[in-house]
C-alpha cells in the first residue's frame, strides 16, 4: 500500500531530508562512566518520512533506547545531529510522544488525571481536558476505570493509560520501546490491534523498539535490525504485507515467512558464539 | 467486660489481630499501674517514685484549677507554630536543595555538621538572644523539627523516579511543573516521615527550653514540681504532655493515611 523507498544511506539526498519527519545524520554516541567508555552508536544515518510506521529489532545493550533517547532530546548525541521535523534537537523534544517500556503513570493521580498531565502543562481549560480525556479513553478501551489509581489497574490497562496520556497532546511523532514487552501474548495482540487502528486514524510518524521479529513485521512499514554496538543498521526490510492489516492474520501472509527469516538471519549472524 | 470479650471470640473465632494488640496492651497498662500502685509505699518510698493514684489526684486538681490545661496550650503553641515552622523550611531548603546536585554536594556537611550539634545545647544561646517569652522555645521546636523534615524529604527529593520526571519532561513540563506534580508528590510519603520523627522532637524542644527559663508551661511546670520536691507534680506534667504528643502523632498518621490513599 505504502511505497517502498530508499534505504536509509539516501538520507543525506536533498529530497529526504526535505520530507522526513525525523532524522538521524552521522551520529555517534559514546557514553562514560567510572568503568570507561561504551560506544553504542557510530556514524549512524536513519530517517522517516512523515507518516511512517520504523520498527527496530536488535540485541540488547545494541543502542535501541539511545536511539529514542536523542530522539526524544533527553539525551545528546558526542557526534553528528538530530532532527525532528527539520529542527535540529537542542532541548527535550516536547514535539513527541514516548511511550517508554518503563510504567511512568504518576501513582498519586487515578486514570483521567494522569491522561490530562499533557493538557494540564499546556494550561488548557477545564471543560477542555475532560471532553478531550473522555474521548481517548474511549479510545484506549478504558471507560470505567477513569476514577482508578495505577495500582489498581492491571499491566495491560496501564499500558493503555501510558498511551492514551502520550496520544492525547496529538504528537506528530510517537517513539515507542517496547511498550508491550512485559505483556502475555494474548494481552500483547489485543493491544497492537488497538494501535493498529489508532495508527491508521491518526497517521502518526512512528519508531517503535522491540525485540520481537514478529510484532515489527505485524506492525511498521520498515524493519531495521541493528548490530550489537557500535551499533550499524544490519538490515533495512520494508514490509511488503499490504494495509489495513489484521494482526492475527499476518503471520499467514504470504510475504511473511521471507521477511521473518530475512529478519532473522540478520539477527542472528552466522559467525555467532555457540550458546 | 471479660465476658463481652468471650462472647465475641466465641462469636467470631478468630478475633481481629487489631482487637488483640488493644487488649493485650490493656493488659501491659494494668499491669504496670497496679504494680507501681503496690510497690509504692511498700517496697518504695513513694516520696521518691509517687504513686499513680497521687499522680491521678494532682492531674484532677490541676485539671479543677484550669493549671494544666493553661501550661498545656502554652507549650502546645510553643511547638505548633515551631513545628509550622520548621517543617515549612525542612521541606523549602530540601526541594531547593535536591533540584540542585552542585547544591547540594557543596551543603551536605555543613547541614551534617550543624544536625550533630544537640539541640537543647542551644537553648541558652536562644534564651540569650530572644528572652524568656515564647520566641526562644518557638525557634528550638522548629530548629529540632527543621533537621528531621529536612532530612527526610531530601531523601525523598534524590530517590524519585528519575524516569518518571523524563516522561514529564518530554511531555513538555518545565522545572517548576516537574517540582510540582513528580518530586514533591514523590518525596511527600518521606516528608511525613519525617514530620512523625520530628512531632516529638518539637516538644522536647519547646519543654527543653522552658524549663531553662520561663513561668508557663508543660516544662515549667514540671521544673516548678520538682523544685517543690513534689514527685506526683513532675509525673503528671509529664504523663499530659505525653498524652498530648500520642494523640497529635495518632491525628498526623491518619491524614498520612488519607493522603496516601492512592497506595
Amino acid at each position: 500500500m505504502r511505497s517502498v523507498h530508499l534505504s536509509v544511506v539516501s538520507a543525506q539526498s536533498c529530497e529526504a531530508q526535505r520530507r522526513s519527519a525525523v532524522e538521524l545524520r552521522g551520529v555517534g554516541k559514546t557514553f562514560t562512566s567510572r568503568t570507561g567508555q561504551v560506544e553504542v552508536l557510530r556514524g549512524l544515518n536513519l530517517s522517516l518520512q512523515d507518516g511512517e510506521f520504523l520498527a527496530i529489532v536488535g540485541p540488547s545493550g545494541s543502542g535501541k533506547s539511545t536511539v529514542l533517547n536523542l530522539l526524544a532530546g533527553l539525551d545528546q548525541p558526542t557526534s553528528g545531529a538530530v532532527f525532528c521535523r527539520g529542527e535540529p534537537v537542542a532541548a527535550v523534544n516536547t514535539g513527541i510522544g514516548y511511550l517508554t517500556q518503563h510504567d511512568s503513570l504518576l501513582p498519586w493521580r487515578t486514570v483521567e488525571q494522569n491522561i490530562a498531565v499533557p493538557l494540564e502543562l499546556r494550561n488548557i481549560g477545564r471543560t477542555e481536558i475532560a471532553a478531550r480525556v473522555r474521548d481517548l479513553i474511549a479510545q484506549v478501551g478504558l471507560e470505567g476505570f477513569e476514577r482508578h489509581y495505577p495500582s489498581q489497574l492491571s499491566g495491560g490497562m496501564r499500558k493503555r493509560a501510558m498511551l492514551a496520556r502520550t496520544l492525547i497532546y496529538d504528537p506528530p511523532v510517537l517513539l515507542m520501546d517496547e511498550p508491550f514487552g512485559p505483556l502475555d501474548a494474548q494481552l500483547k495482540l489485543a493491544l497492537q490491534a488497538e494501535l493498529l487502528k489508532l495508527w491508521s486514524a491518526h497517521r502518526k510518524t512512528v519508531v517503535f523498539v522491540t525485540h520481537d521479529i514478529v510484532e515489527a513485521i505485524t506492525l511498521a512499514d520498515r524493519v531495521l535490525v541493528f548490530s550489537s554496538r557500535p551499533c550499524q543498521i544490519r538490515l533495512d526490510e520494508p514490509i511488503a504485507i499490504p494495509r489495513p492489516r489484521e494482526v492475527h492474520e499476518v503471520r499467514f501472509h504470504p510475504a511473511f515467512e521471507e521477511h521473518y527469516r530475512r529478519l532473522w538471519t540478520a539477527l542472528e549472524p552466522p559467525a555467532r558464539r555457540p550458546s | 467486660m471479660s465476658t463481652q470479650a468471650l462472647s465475641e471470640t466465641q462469636a467470631e473465632p478468630t478475633l481481629g489481630l487489631s482487637g488483640r494488640v488493644w487488649l493485650y496492651r490493656a493488659i501491659f497498662v494494668v499491669v504496670m499501674l497496679t504494680a507501681w500502685q503496690s510497690a509504692s509505699g511498700t517496697l518504695l518510698d513513694p516520696f521518691w517514685v509517687s504513686s499513680p493514684a497521687a499522680i491521678f489526684r494532682t492531674l484532677v486538681a490541676w485539671t479543677a484549677s484550669g493549671q494544666l490545661g493553661y501550661h498545656l496550650l502554652i507549650t502546645f503553641k510553643e511547638t505548633a507554630a515551631g513545628f509550622v515552622l520548621g517543617a515549612t523550611a525542612g521541606v523549602l531548603f530540601a526541594l531547593l536543595v535536591g533540584a540542585n546536585d552542585t547544591l547540594h554536594r557543596t551543603v551536605d556537611p555543613f547541614v551534617t555538621a550543624i544536625y550533630g550539634v544537640p539541640k537543647v545545647a542551644l537553648a541558652p544561646l536562644f534564651i540569650m538572644w530572644f528572652g524568656i517569652g515564647l520566641a526562644p522555645k518557638i525557634v528550638l521546636a522548629a530548629i529540632s523539627v527543621f533537621f528531621l523534615v529536612f532530612f527526610s524529604t531530601l531523601r525523598g527529593v534524590r530517590e524519585v523516579d528519575l524516569k518518571m520526571v523524563d516522561a514529564l519532561r518530554t511531555m513538555g513540563a518545565g522545572k517548576f511543573a516537574t517540582q510540582r506534580m513528580v518530586i514533591f508528590p514523590s518525596a511527600l510519603p518521606w516528608l511525613f516521615t519525617g514530620l512523625k520523627l520530628g512531632l516529638p522532637y518539637g516538644f522536647v524542644g519547646a519543654v527543653a527550653a522552658e524549663m531553662m527559663a520561663s513561668n508557663a508551661g508543660i516544662g515549667y511546670l514540671t521544673q516548678n514540681s520538682a523544685g517543690q520536691l513534689d514527685t506526683a507534680g513532675v509525673f503528671a506534667a509529664l504523663f499530659a504532655l505525653m498524652v498530648v504528643t500520642t494523640l497529635l502523632n495518632e491525628a498526623l498518621g491518619r491524614l498520612e493515611s488519607w493522603i496516601f490513599r492512592w497506595r
